[in-house]
């Protein structure tokens, strides 16, 4: 140090070194700070400390230079109070007259001895030639300053020192450090203690170690209360010997093993079974696994691409098999299956919180649901081919007709035209061009005259066709001109009009028309063929249903109040009933008292057609939900029987004459003919079985089969169809 | 009319069940102790058949149980164990609070404990009931006995576990009750016959869980708690029907002893014990030392008839039975340390071979490799070093799918490297109708006697199938025969239209009388086309409920019977 002092007084630069200089802004700075900030004891402290260091060099050194001192100063700034005092150690070992020196100076007040302005920047002072005031209250000059940036250069590139020459700001001079003192740098920077010869590692003193010691540590004597029995204890114990006696204390449980655990718990099998094991449901076993769970499946029950696409999509629930088959070509490739746990875990599951019912699996024949019925081939005769097609209309056949004899057929079309047929070789012997589509044609069932109505628009036509022996043409020309004869009918209500026809038309023979105030559906007779009655379906008025007189040539309206939409009417065959079919049900009507005597639910939405057996006890209906039903008027206002054997709407109902059969034509293209017998018995309910399904039809525009009727003597079937077509079912 | 009026939901089936909470407040029970006391009295919910009758007129989702089971749980002493329990839990938390050590100490020794002993009597009050219900106690156990000390559930359940599976294994091998086996991707099925009881269980690969975090491992202790007590009452039972010692002891005198050097290398005698047991190769002591079994034979009576016929079949069973039994005895076989050891040893053991091991892989090791005796070495590697000629190199799955086919196969399907043919569920009894896989036919065939060489009877027999699947074709195509003959019938018209067309197109008539064909009137045709449409015409007259279930029964067999046609096209 000394020697570092006398070249430091030598050279001085006020340039420093890079390194030097981080440091020693970094340990400057908060010290800078301080100054500034407090004068807080701690901070004085420490600035005592190294003052006192600072000075000790200056002593030895013969204080020669202030600057130097100052140098000294700032470079310990920055290192602890400890440092200081090892320093303090290691230089009191160095010189002993150094410590006189050192209380000599040592004063109660802390500041730095060679310069007296205290902690302030030192900036103050850069307008003065001086830079403060020794002891003595004399200036300090600053040391001259000729060194410019070249200078300062030179120095660098020239002077082996610059690299720890460092400035020293209070004093305002450059001190170059020693080799001790850059050694200090270093170990400090290394985080190591600053005195060389510290030893960090001494030897631990163990005072209290494993060892017994002869003589003890401490040299009291015994008390006497360890001669002496406790009473406290002798209470506690004698507490602890009463709560044994009681059996309060228990003494420590064996550990079981287990190995002695089990016994023969079915020693005694009781065969008494509790009536909880009667209603006992055990759980059901889990399924075994099949083929598709193999390690190793053949392949066909590996999933394709589809498969498994789609077994992804699905929700877990839905899907077929809970895991993907998987194939691995040895055994030692399986891996552990993920969901095991899980499995487990459901069927625990399953096990407590399913609830539990008894289901009886239907374990049913298929063959045994199907009701015995007697063998089609027992209920002949039935129609059972198509023999003949009657072709010529254009437009789809609405309505058909056979006269009562059963040698013609009248078919009305959407063409406008009314043909008839001779029915066993279906030519065609008559058109009649009315002028407009044909809705309904209904041949008057009286055998003794031949006259037919039709209903088109809102027209109801009369026609005498003249293909009968002469005398049934004279009849039945009589019973229309016994009409003439009368007075005009005025009394008719005056909606409707009663016309002859003239001309053109009566050579065609068309005899009477009727004029409808509304657009006439539907024209039936009454078995003895005198009375006519027709439809106008209308929901908003009473005039929906017209019965005329044919020979009084009256017409009246039966009704006075709107029931619903009037789907199809028809009379009794023997009785003076009346049906009428509104949208869903059918009213029963007792003509002579004139009242309602029945009214029939058919659980249906929407009523297409209506036909009554001969007998006149029973009812079927077809509707457009593709549903036929029975009705037996004696059993009750509900169907009997609801046939649903159609795909599609059912449009037409007929029964035959005198056969037990009844077919149902409708919209898929079929006719099925049933047998229905009716027995006199009225414990026997009537026996239905479908017979045979016609197909002869071709599907247009969405329709099928239009019109159903019978032959009245044949067990032959008429359809109509939407293709233009009539077939006959022999 | 007089009287009170009565009341709603008094009497009748509102009175015989009780709701969930309903039934838990009568109890005074928390949710997870009624759920643990449901799980151990086998107590588990009713669905009632008129369900808002129940639930006094509302229709929210409720779980019922039958009053009567709720009440027969009010006496139950379980319940009283459960309450002290809590107390017990309580105390002890309140130790740990104040920190009073002693406290804990004295506490835990006091833990309280219930036995369920009276539990399992009371529930199976048979034996036969318990073995019937012992298929999931077996499923369990073998599920925790693998699992790791990982915390999932107490170690001494784990143990016992173990130690109860190994006792049932050893039982079933003493007993050669096991019947079939089946490698699926789940894990290994066992199938049993124990007192004419068919056990089946499924034993998880030897892998360590990933356990799931959505699994209750509450619910699984309880049930474990149960099925472990089961477990132990029946394998006591069973063990002591066999005359053997329970807890199972090995046969000291047997000639089949593991050396006794091989025991340095464990720790602990008690679990050296269990692991010598564990390794399933030494057979077990009996309390009585018969020399053989006396075999039950069939008593002969004098029957006639079917009786007759039933007899022998029943005879021939067991014979075929007997001969399962004794399947791989006078077989020595050696496991290589890559195949499933437990489950392949047992396999052999359960049918009287002689295994062995190398000695690193488990205790219990009875030869070496280089012993020249042995038959049949078990290896599931591509390739091996040194081979020995005077034995096969097989497969794992020649053991299995032996046993399954109840007769040794040929070994050459199964060699080193080949590739191996489908293992096939041993569970899966074809009805008529179902599809069979080849492999199944193959080995049927095999079990008959007959050479794999003559496959032409296989074809036949397909050929059989394939004809009734055409049957049932042509039934199908008969719904659609009606359908045919039109368009024979248009097609006739067709040419009757063309010539007609010719006649009227050409002037000159030439008349020409084309032959007509004869018809062939297939009788057994037009009487089947008969009798299917009789059979659609009844279908039509069947009532709304009926045809919905003939419908929907229809559909199922004919789903079935595409699946059958398409599966082997693949």
């Amino acid at each position: 140090m000394k020697k570092a002092g006398g070249k430091t007084a030598l050279k001085r630069s006020k340039e420093e070194d890079e390194e030097q200089n981080q440091i020693f802004n970094f340990n400057r700075k908060p010290a800078d700070e301080d100054k500034d900030d407090d004068l807080s004891d701690s901070e004085d402290s420490v600035y005592s400390g190294l003052e006192d260091s600072g000075s000790d060099s200056e002593e030895e050194e013969g204080s020669d230079d202030d600057e130097e001192e100052g140098s000294d100063d700032d470079e310990e700034e920055g290192s602890d109070d400890n440092d200081d005092k090892m320093k303090e150690k290691k230089e009191g070992e160095v010189s002993e007259e150094k410590k006189k020196h050192e209380y000599e100076h040592d004063s109660s007040d802390e500041e730095d001895i060679r310069n007296t302005v205290g902690n302030i920047p030192m900036e103050w002072y850069k307008d003065f030639p001086h830079i403060g005031y020794n002891l003595d209250g004399k200036k300090i000059y600053k040391p001259i300053r000729n060194k410019d940036e070249l200078d300062d250069f030179l120095d660098k590139m020239e002077n082996p020192e610059y690299w720890r020459t460092v400035h020293d700001k209070q004093t305002g001079s450059d001190v170059v450090l020693s080799d001790d003192q850059v050694e200090l740098v270093n170990r400090l920077q290394r985080g190591q203690f600053g005195d060389v010869n510290f030893n960090e590692c001494e030897p631990m003193v163990e005072f209290f170690s494993s060892d017994v010691m002869i003589h003890p540590v401490t040299n009291r004597p015994a008390d006497k209360r360890s001669f002496i029995p406790s009473l406290t204890e002798k209470e506690k114990v004698s507490k602890l010997v009463h709560a044994i006696k009681m059996g309060w204390i228990k003494p420590r449980r064996v550990e079981d093993d287990g190995r002695g655990r089990y016994y023969n718990l079915w020693a005694s099998e009781d065969s008494s079974i509790l009536a909880r094991h009667k209603m006992h449901l055990p759980a059901p076993k889990i399924p075994l696994p099949g083929h598709h769970e193999s390690y190793n499946p053949p392949p066909e029950y590996l999933f394709t691409d589809e498969e498994r696409a789609l077994w992804e999509q699905q929700d877990p629930a839905d899907r077929k098999l809970p895991f993907v088959p998987r194939k691995y070509s040895s055994l030692r490739q399986v891996p552990a299956f993920s969901q095991f746990i899980h499995e487990r875990f459901e069927r625990c599951l399953d096990l407590y919180l399913c609830p539990r019912q008894r289901k009886m699996r239907v374990n049913v024949n298929p063959e045994d649901l199907i009701p015995q019925l007697p063998k089609p081939k027992d209920l002949q005769p039935f129609p059972t081919t198509r023999s003949l097609v009657y072709r010529g209309h254009s437009g789809l056949v609405r309505s058909i007709s056979v006269s009562p004899s059963g040698q013609w057929l009248a078919s009305g079309s959407d063409d406008g035209s009314v043909r008839f047929w001779e029915v066993c070789s279906s030519r065609c012997m008559k058109t009649v061009q009315v002028g407009g589509a044909v809705k309904s044609v209904a041949w008057n069932p009286n055998p003794s005259v031949c006259l037919l109505a039709v209903a088109l628009d809102s027209v109801v036509l009369i026609l005498s066709p003249s293909l009968a022996d002469k005398q049934v043409i004279l009849s039945s020309e009589r019973l229309l001109s016994a009409q003439q004869e009368g007075e005009e009918p005025a009394e008719g209500n005056g909606s409707v009009v009663w016309s002859e026809a003239e001309g053109e038309e009566l050579n065609q023979g068309l005899r009477l028309k009727i004029q409808h105030p509304k657009a006439v559906h539907q024209v039936v007779w009454h078995a003895k063929g005198d009375y006519l009655a027709s439809v106008m379906p209308d929901n908003t008025s009473h005039l929906q249903v017209y019965i005329h007189q044919l020979s009084r040539r009256r017409s009246q309206n039966p009704f006075s109040r709107n029931k619903g939409l009037v789907q199809c009417i028809s009379f009794h065959p023997i009785r003076p009933y009346f049906f009428v079919a509104t949208q869903r049900s059918i009213r029963i009507y007792n003509l002579v008292k004139q009242e309602m005597t029945k009214k029939l639910q058919t659980n249906s939405k929407w009523i297409s057609s209506m036909a009554v057996h001969p007998g006149g006890d029973h009812v079927i209906c077809g509707s457009y939900d593709c549903k036929l039903s029975w009705f037996d008027l004696d059993l009750s206002t509900k169907p009997y029987k609801m046939l649903r054997h159609h795909k599609k709407a059912v449009r037409g109902v007929a029964y035959h004459r005198l056969y037990p059969l009844f077919a149902s034509a409708s919209d898929d293209g079929s006719v099925i003919v049933c047998h229905g017998t009716v027995y006199n018995d009225l414990l026997q309910n009537p026996l239905i079985v479908p017979v045979k399904v016609l197909r002869g039809h071709v599907m247009t525009h969405d329709l099928g089969v239009l019109d159903v009727t019978f032959h009245p003597t044949q067990p032959w079937v008429f359809s109509s169809g939407a293709d233009a077509t009539i077939c006959l079912f022999t | 009319m007089g009287g009170l009026q009565k009341k709603k939901f008094e009497r009748g089936s509102a009175t015989n069940y009780i709701t969930r909470n309903r039934a838990r407040k009568k109890l005074q029970l928390s949710l997870p102790d009624f759920r643990r006391l449901c799980i151990l009295k086998g107590i588990y919910p009713h669905e009632p058949k008129h369900k808002k009758k129940v639930n006094k007129g509302s229709t929210a989702p409720r779980t019922f149980y039958l009053l009567k089971d709720i009440r027969f749980l009010l006496h139950e002493p379980i319940v009283g164990k459960f309450r002290e329990y809590k107390i017990f839990v309580r105390k002890l938390k309140k130790a740990y609070g104040k920190t009073e050590w002693s406290a804990v100490e004295r506490l835990r020794e006091n833990k309280p404990t219930y036995k369920l002993d009276h539990i399992i009597k009371e529930r199976y009050p048979t034996f036969i009931d318990a073995l019937r219900d012992i298929d999931d106690a077996l499923c369990m156990c073998f599920l925790f006995s693998t699992f790791a000390r990982t915390g999932k559930c107490h170690v001494q359940t784990i143990q016992l576990c173990r130690r109860l599976t190994v006792e049932w294994m050893n039982y079933v091998i003493a007993s050669r009750s096991l019947r079939k086996v089946f490698l699926s991707i789940k894990g290994i099925y066992y199938q049993a016959e124990v007192m004419g009881q068919l056990i089946t269980w499924v034993v998880p690969y030897q892998f360590s869980h990933d356990h799931p975090v959505d699994v209750d491992y509450r619910v699984m202790a309880t049930f474990t708690e149960l099925y472990t007590t089961l477990l132990g009452f029946v394998s006591f039972r069973l063990y002591s029907s066999l005359n053997l010692v329970y807890p199972p002891k090995l046969d000291s005198n047997g000639e089949s002893e593991p050396k006794e050097e091989s025991e340095d290398d464990y720790a602990m005698n008690s679990e050296s014990y269990l692991e010598k047991l564990s390794a399933l190769s030494a057979s077990l002591a009996r309390v009585v030392s018969s020399a053989d079994e006396e075999e039950a034979q069939l008593d002969q009576f004098p029957s006639e008839g079917e009786d007759m016929e039933k007899m022998e079949a029943r005879e021939k069973e067991l014979k075929q039975q007997e001969a399962q039994k004794k399947l791989f005895e006078g077989l020595k076989f050696y496991l290589n340390r890559e195949v499933p050891r437990e489950s392949l040893a047992f396999v052999i053991r359960c049918f009287g071979g002689q295994v062995s091991w190398d000695k690193s892989v488990c205790i219990g090791s009875t030869y070496d490799v280089t012993d020249e005796t042995i038959t049949h070495q078990i290896i599931d590697r591509p390739s091996v070093g040194k081979q020995y000629i005077n034995r096969y190199y097989i497969q794992p799955q020649w053991l299995y799918d032996c046993v399954n086919a109840k007769i040794l196969l040929p070994v050459e399907d199964y060699f080193l490297g080949v590739t191996l043919p489908p293992h096939l569920s041993p569970f899966v009894e074809e009805k008529e109708g179902d599809y069979v896989p080849p492999e199944k036919l193959k080995m049927m065939a095999l079990q008959r006697g007959e050479k794999p060489g003559n496959e032409q009877e296989e074809d036949e027999e397909e050929e059989e199938e394939e004809g009734e699947q055409e049957e049932e074709e042509e039934q199908e195509e008969d719904d659609n025969g009606d359908e045919e003959d039109d368009e024979e019938e248009v097609a006739e018209e067709k040419n009757l239209k063309k010539m007609e067309e010719q006649r009227s197109q050409g002037k000159s008539l030439h008349v020409k009388v084309t032959p007509g064909k004869l018809k062939v009137e297939n009788k057994a045709r037009l009487e089947q086309e008969e009798k299917a449409e009789e059979k659609r015409l009844a279908i039509m007259m069947m009532k709304k409920k009926e045809k919905y279930l003939y419908d929907k029964i229809m559909f199922g067999k004919k789903r079935k019977v595409r699946e059958v046609r398409t599966l082997p096209l693949r």
